[in-house]
């Protein structure tokens, strides 16, 4: 098996259990946030790798050019850093509550404070 | 024709209003809007429905543009009642919006209240009329960033928090899904489900198919809060605004089970999914656990929604417990459930906001007594709750009868044993608050004159419980419905 070869894959994997650890480690709910764009950021790269055709050349229609990289998988995530970007919108603007509500953004104290 | 185009009205009707909403100054002209939408949804759902049954699967090209190219909306004998239901839900629970809102949130988060519901309501409806697999994805994203707002808004502060995990948790599922559908694409090169479906035994045995597959059943097991992937449900539920919750448990379960039986058996097909892939052992381990500690987590809670709450991680077992067997009536069961559970599920959230609302709490305490001060709305309880059970001549009994022939027939009675402690189970925790309505003196703190609940409130609740007995009674619509699905589903895409 090509292990080399596969590098994109590589990085993707790497980088999503990177998100994936902060998310799941840290008590802070911006460092949480934090993780969670990584992880996202992660798979829109593996979508995107996969668009690449060898020797293709920017999907733009000129004379002299018939090899091209498969547009579809960038347009795909474009949509998906929008969703995530509304959802980093919606989780700021829920810390910025929970900041106003608890005094705090550390996930244990929070909890202390809701069972005290 | 206008008939023509009710595939996309279905979605962009919803979604056009939202906005609309958003810049209503006041929350009754928010909350006449929502209303009139989400009848017309429910008309539309009916009217598409009626056709799929009549005349066969309706195929609708987004834009003119042909599948598999461009996004198809197909409705067939799966996803034509699932639109049915989310529909009626959402349509059901809008004149309660009206009290409960009014009383829970400030004049001007209103009209922006209302605006995040039709999100979550075009959300929810596109998921399931979609055929294409990206699509499903932003859908989904749509539904979940709606749905997270509306948690946010209960009452209390916890409410924040309860949230925030659902939308951590909700975000990792849906990637997960994003994940697994590149890679379908990957393999493929298509995102039409039909296309997919044609070209997936190609390629059924590689690495990369099983990963997608792995990707798509947690992604989509994380968004229906099977167990052990419910952490966020309990208390996204018990801190949400009550009807919310009896909207959110009336539909976004149910469409996470539609979800993953469309990938399951249309996408993957049901020979990859259970012969090649060890899915039906696993979502029948998954299922019974979820059943048993749902249940017995259920018993010991104080607080109503949460322990509904739980018993909604149990019945989600049953739902998916009848799906792991792969065979027609355990198929019947787990989408004569799906309706079941939405009908009973959202009576019980009903009837907690009917008593949130004369008695400002929900928990065990304040419902002493309440058989004699609200007796039609704990009426409906009764009646739900026991459809919960699974007594006969209520819908819960329909959908636990059929989970009971399909556990003989495939030979498994340690399962079939399993589902009756279940059933015993919900009888201990429903049978708590009826014996503390019912046989227990008023609080003394409680006031003097507690009424019943508001006609607004009143009548949604009604008919829902009216139709957890109904449709117990009268098998042969639901039931009917169901067997066609479960056979369309089994043998492919038609």
């Amino acid at each position: 098996m090509d292990v080399l070869g596969h590098y994109n894959y590589w990085i993707s994997i790497a980088l999503m259990m990177a998100g994936f650890y902060l998310v799941i480690a840290r008590a802070n709910l911006m460092k949480k946030l934090v993780g969670l764009n990584v992880f996202q950021t992660a798979v829109f790269l593996l979508y995107i790798s996969i668009g690449k055709v060898s020797g293709g050349t920017a999907p733009i229609a000129k004379e002299g050019f018939t090899l091209y990289s498969n547009p579809l998988p960038s347009v795909l995530i474009l949509t998906a850093i929008v969703v995530s970007v509304s959802m980093t919108a919606v989780a700021l603007a829920i810390i910025v509550r929970i900041r106003e509500a608890y005094g705090t953004v550390e996930e244990d104290e929070i909890l202390e404070q809701d069972e005290a | 024709m206008i008939t023509a185009h009710l595939p996309a009205l279905q979605v962009v009707i919803p979604l056009l209003s939202a906005p609309v909403c958003a810049v209503l100054g006041r929350g009754v002209f928010a909350w006449v809007v929502t209303m009139v939408v989400a009848w017309v949804a429910f008309f539309i759902a009916a009217a598409l429905l009626f056709e799929v049954v009549t005349n066969g699967p309706v195929s609708y090209e987004m834009g003119g543009w042909a599948a598999p190219w461009g996004i198809e909306y197909r409705i067939d004998r799966l996803n034509g009642p699932v639109l049915v239901i989310v529909a009626a839900i959402g349509a059901l629970v809008t004149p309660c919006l009206r009290y409960n809102i009014a009383r829970e949130l400030a004049p001007e988060q209103q009209p922006l209240f209302y605006a995040a519901f039709l999100l979550a309501l075009t959300g929810l409806l596109g998921i399931t009329i979609t055929g294409d697999a990206f699509n499903l994805y932003v859908f989904l994203e749509i539904a979940s960033l709606a749905s997270y707002t509306l948690v946010a808004l209960g009452k209390t502060r916890r409410a924040l928090p309860a949230a925030f995990q659902y939308l951590v948790l909700g975000t990792i599922g849906a990637t997960f899904m994003l994940i697994g559908i590149g890679l379908l694409y990957m393999m493929t090169g298509t995102l039409n489900m039909v296309d997919l479906a044609e070209r997936l035994p190609a390629v059924h045995e590689l690495r990369m198919t099983r990963a997608a597959f792995a990707f798509i059943v947690v992604g989509a097991g994380l968004k229906l809060a099977l167990f052990p992937l419910h952490l966020w449900m309990p208390n996204a539920y018990t801190y949400a605004p009550s009807v919310v919750s009896a909207f959110l448990a009336g539909t976004a379960t149910k469409v996470g089970i539609y979800m993953l039986a469309r990938f399951v058996f249309t996408v993957f097909g049901a020979d990859f999914s259970f012969n090649i892939m060890p899915l039906g052992e696993l979502l029948m381990i998954f299922a019974l656990a979820g059943i048993l500690v749902g249940s017995l987590v259920a018993i010991f809670q104080t607080n109503m929604k949460r322990m509904l709450a739980y018993s909604s991680v149990a019945q989600i077992g049953y739902m998916a417990l009848g799906m792991s067997f792969a065979n027609v009536n355990g198929l019947v069961a787990t989408l004569v459930h799906m309706f079941n559970h939405a009908a009973m599920k959202g009576t019980l959230f009903l009837v907690l906001a009917c008593v949130a609302y004369r008695i400002g709490a929900s928990n065990l305490k304040a419902m002493r007594g309440l058989g004699r001060r609200m007796p039609f709305t704990m009426a409906a309880f009764v009646a739900a709750g026991f459809s919960l059970v699974g007594l006969p001549l209520t819908v819960g009994f329909v959908s636990k009868w059929y989970l009971l022939v399909a556990a003989i027939e495939s030979g498994r009675w340690p399962v079939a044993v399993l589902v009756l402690v279940g059933s015993l189970l919900a009888f201990v925790y429903i049978w708590r608050v009826i014996e503390v309505a019912y046989f227990r003196e008023p609080h003394p703190d409680a006031p003097e004159v507690i009424r019943e609940a508001p006609l607004a409130l009143l009548i949604p609740t009604l008919v829902l419980a009216s139709a957890t007995i109904y449709f117990g009674i009268d098998t042969d619509l639901t039931v009917g419905v169901a067997r066609v699905a479960a056979l369309t589903l089994l043998g492919g895409y038609q």
